[in-house]
């Protein structure tokens, strides 16, 4: 698939982001937003899948450790075939597959998450299984930065370079924002690069909605022993002016069909 | 003081034969480690939890994931999602208090084929104190949606328990005590989800679970030269509870007196009461820690000190056949 291409599908991605979260009254367009790119990148190029075997033993894992982020999440997985884009409109409605937060019931999910720290964890086991298992299989997962203040984070962070495992590549969605407002006047991160580097990461920094930056990286990532951490600047709301960098909107959908509108045409004409 | 041999000390618990439950767990570790799906995770405890026995004799398969219990929920959930037969292993107050939400969450929710067999559960920790002594465990545990509570009494019903989870999918919570444990068992009887008749009774029936059913045996053959006739339950499966179990005891008898190295909340005792509350409304006595913390000292003058003794229970069948039904 040409990268073109891709920006065509971010945008039907970030259409369906902001379309069913109005429908919801609910759910998190900010961190969605954020990460499309990333997202659309890994099922519509580089992961090795099949959306008519979910179960695939042999497929490559994704696991969404922010897992607030499932309108991205279900979008992307929708529009690569996995279940019908028609689902999308149940999300977050009583008796509906699409939970409010992932859910590994739904196709192509691997993992359950929505806890925040826990999902780390999670890739950890997957990648330690699959060299168990002498499979070749990579373990893709994306973490948020709100996320990194969750001890958790730095427990696995130790797991997966002391167990030295060089099939887990994760993406750090550093879009400087959380629920209460902008990190760094919560709780200083600092350079998150840096301190995975100094836990023993490979690390590098792009800018996480440039594809031509993402398949950089995950070409450097082949090239590199041990976990690979991918610390990709974002813009939380990216492509909807109204919620970009602003806190409100990472739990709040577009508030009036006007907005919605509003939404969709900066969409567009990104 | 009346004492009739109903005190763990100074001769009861040093009288009678006992094993190591975890000594127990570690052999039928080994016993099932063949089977290469089988891997084991411990947080820097695994000398005292005894998963080095696995460790020693499958090292590939053992994964030390140091003092971070939370990653080790999390991966062992990880693990599982990819066929393998996880078991995970720390003290109980780690286990399931420190690692609450990654058992709720990654494992319980996310519907992972986990195994959490924890040491170390109640008083019987000693000499370490409040700190490590974990009494709301079985609560904490039995409250989460597909989650079976396991409390087996003794070595040879371990070493059943750990065969029935390896065969079964999980996930699974299994508690252990540091000390070693009287023998009850010649023979294997453990079924899951059913109660064990140790003595038949018609008077009351004592519901007990790990450590207390040695207790509970030894109250009831006092009792039974007092004139009272007591059955005595062996309760392993703590959840799902055997409410057949309950309500046949309820029925029979009216009385019930439960037993555990567990706080008075949320424990066997509730599990228990709630059968009967809804079913066939009898009078629940319920033996355990009292809402309050435990502290240093060793094991047997700490149950001594509670009470978590054959004496324990006399008192409560005592009170409960006095009461007015």
């Amino acid at each position: 698939m040409e990268t073109q291409d891709l920006y065509k599908i971010a945008k039907e991605v970030r259409k369906w982001i902001v379309t069913i979260t109005y429908e919801a009254k609910s759910g998190h367009p900010g961190g969605s937003l954020s990460a499309t790119e990333i997202i659309t990148y890994l099922y519509f190029r580089e992961m090795n899948i099949d959306p008519s075997k979910p179960e695939w033993p042999d497929r490559d894992r994704f696991v969404l450790s922010k897992g607030h982020a499932t309108p991205v999440m279900y979008s992307v997985l929708a529009l690569r075939g996995f279940f019908s884009t028609e689902k999308l409109h149940e999300f977050r409605k009583v008796n509906s597959m699409l939970q409010g937060h992932v859910v590994n019931h739904v196709p192509g999910v691997d993992i359950t998450a929505g806890s925040l720290g826990q999902g780390l964890s999670n890739a950890v086991g997957l990648a330690l299984g699959a060299r168990l298992d002498n499979k070749s299989y990579r373990v893709f997962a994306m973490i948020g930065d709100g996320e990194s203040e969750e001890g958790s984070i730095w427990e696995a962070a130790l797991s997966a370079a002391h167990l030295k495992l060089s099939n887990l590549i994760v993406f750090l969605d550093r879009n400087m924002i959380q629920l209460d407002g902008f990190t760094d006047e919560i709780i200083s991160l600092g350079n998150l690069e840096e301190k995975f580097r100094a836990f023993g990461w490979a690390t590098t920094t792009i800018d996480g909605h440039s594809f031509e930056d993402i398949e950089r990286a995950l070409k450097w990532a082949k090239t590199q022993e041990g976990p690979k951490m991918i610390v990709a600047r974002t813009v939380k709301g990216k492509g909807v002016k109204f919620m970009e960098n602003n806190p409100e909107y990472h739990g709040k959908p577009a508030p009036t069909e006007e907005k919605l509108k509003e939404a969709l045409k900066d969409i567009e004409e990104m | 003081m009346r004492n009739d041999g109903l005190t763990w000390l100074p001769d009861l618990a040093n009288s009678l034969e006992k094993t190591s439950v975890r000594e127990a767990y570690g052999n039928t570790l080994v016993s099932i480690g063949s089977d290469r799906r089988v891997v084991v995770l411990d947080a820097d405890l695994s000398t005292s939890t005894h998963t080095v026995m696995f460790k020693n004799k499958y090292p590939d398969r053992f994964f030390n994931m140091g003092i971070s219990e939370n990653n080790m929920m999390g991966v062992a959930s990880g693990l599982s999602w990819t066929g393998k037969k996880v078991f995970v292993s720390s003290f109980a107050v780690f286990a399931a208090g420190r690692a609450y939400d990654l058992v709720r969450q990654s494992i319980c929710y996310a519907d992972s084929d986990v195994r959490i067999v924890a040491t170390h559960a109640g008083l019987t920790v000693g000499e370490d104190g409040a700190t490590h002594q974990m009494l709301e465990d079985i609560g904490l545990m039995s409250g989460l949606p597909r989650m079976s509570v396991l409390s087996p009494a003794d070595g040879m019903e371990v070493n059943q328990v750990i065969r029935y989870i390896y065969e079964n999918r999980g996930p699974f919570y299994v508690r252990l005590s540091r000390e070693r444990v009287p023998v009850i068992h010649h023979e294997e009887t453990f079924k899951f989800g059913k109660a064990e008749t140790i003595e038949d009774g018609d008077d009351v029936v004592i519901f007990a679970t790990g450590i207390l059913v040695a207790a509970a045996k030894i109250a009831s053959s006092y009792l039974r030269s007092k004139g009272v006739s007591a059955r005595v339950l062996n309760i392993a499966t703590i959840k799902p509870i055997d409410r057949d179990a309950v309500i046949k005891a309820a029925r029979d008898t009216g009385r019930i007196v439960t037993a555990e190295e567990h706080s008075v909340y949320n424990g066997l005792g509730s599990r228990v009461s709630e059968v009967v509350s809804e079913t066939y409304p009898a009078l629940v006595y319920r033996l355990g820690v009292n809402d309050v913390f435990g502290e240093s000292g060793k094991s047997w003058e700490l149950m001594d000190k509670y009470e978590l003794n054959p004496m324990g229970i006399v008192k409560k069948v005592e009170s409960i056949m006095e009461a007015k039904v």
